[in-house]
């Protein structure tokens, strides 16, 4: 190896010490998931009941910090990457994907009483038979790609 | 005594905040956004993409970072729900434990009730319906919104994008007529 590396090659290796914190963001966000009970079935469906505050508390003090830290960020550079930060905005076009997609998933959110973030996390706790869940999903994401030419958005 | 503090479940003011901060620090660290469902997508884009258009893209270049961050989150749900684990029922509100004892729930202990979620009700229709059919609607939904609790409803909601706010109202108004209207029929009993 040569001792001054081209380009290409401290991108990627750039690239792989990001991966690495990607990781350690992941395991953060899993417990975080778990330890704040937004995985377990009751929480969820004490919220999707209205029968308890917890979960609307969480949405409430996350986006409290999020939404002014978000504010603050824009315009700046991410600090690993160098990249100016910005949120693409999403396009609402007639908004139908919005109300239809949000309501199917709805659905299935309380059935399941988790959502993509738990039903994973929920693997790693120990609960195998998400990994059911996890799998019909990515089915459901495959059947949405291939009838979405014929769906309203 | 820090061993049963370790234990002890996290309450809404420490959770929230710490959801938060995660969504900044991807954006700060790398212009990443927070959200789950994407991963779907990139799943079926990496392993079974068919002729499919919306699988037709380089999905490591777009996603190889969401995907480790979902391995992650994996491995966060063992440190937090095996070795972290909190041995006391979930303490959710005498309220919502009556709603759910209606249901035919007895067991309220774990962080889902064992007797909704094992190998064995897959075999009953009840069961798999629950199971298949809620899995697919999680990811056929989210794939058409664009989004999931994650990524509207909290990076979403955080950059103060209106398309995300009808996703998060969308799908608790449906969550909630699945769990009062759907669930009493798909428990198995």
């Amino acid at each position: 190896m040569s001792a001054t590396p081209t380009f290409a090659a401290s991108t990627s290796r750039y690239r792989e010490r990001l991966l690495e914190v990607y990781l350690v963001m992941g395991v953060l966000f899993g417990i975080v998931l778990t330890k704040g009970e937004l995985v377990s079935w009751y929480r969820i469906e004490e919220a999707l009941r209205f029968k308890g505050p917890y979960i609307y508390l969480v949405i409430a003090s996350a986006f409290a910090v999020a939404a002014p830290g978000f504010a603050l960020l824009k315009r700046r550079r991410a600090r690993l990457t160098g990249e100016p930060i910005a949120i693409p905005p999403k396009v609402m076009g007639r908004g139908v994907r919005y109300v239809a997609g949000g309501a199917l998933f709805g659905l299935g959110w309380g059935i399941v009483g988790a959502c993509p973030g738990p039903l994973f996390a929920l693997v790693g706790a120990g609960v195998g038979v998400m990994a059911v869940v996890c799998l019909a999903a990515v089915a459901g994401t495959w059947t949405y790609g291939y009838l979405r030419p014929r769906l309203p958005h | 005594m820090i061993g049963e503090l370790l234990h002890r479940p996290w309450p809404w003011y420490v959770t929230g905040p710490l959801l938060g901060l995660v969504a900044v620090g991807l954006l700060a660290i790398g212009n990443k956004q927070l959200g789950v469902s994407s991963n779907l997508r990139h799943l079926c884009a990496a392993f079974v993409p068919g002729d499919v258009a919306y699988f037709r893209y380089d999905w490591r270049r777009a996603g190889l970072w969401n995907l480790v961050f979902l391995l992650g989150v994996v491995a966060g749900g063992f440190v937090g729900g095996v070795l972290l684990a909190n041995a006391q029922p979930v303490a959710i509100t005498p309220a919502a434990h009556a709603s759910l004892a209606t249901l035919g729930i007895q067991d309220f202990s774990g962080l889902v009730p064992r007797q909704l979620f094992n190998w064995h009700v897959l075999l009953t229709l009840r069961g798999f319906l629950m199971i298949v059919g809620g899995g697919f609607l999680i990811g056929f939904g989210t794939a058409y919104a664009g989004g999931c609790t994650s990524g509207h409803g909290i990076t979403g909601l955080a950059a103060l994008q209106l398309p995300s706010l009808i996703a998060v109202i969308s799908f608790f108004v449906a969550g909630a007529a699945a769990s009062v209207l759907l669930l009493p029929f798909l428990v198995p009993r």
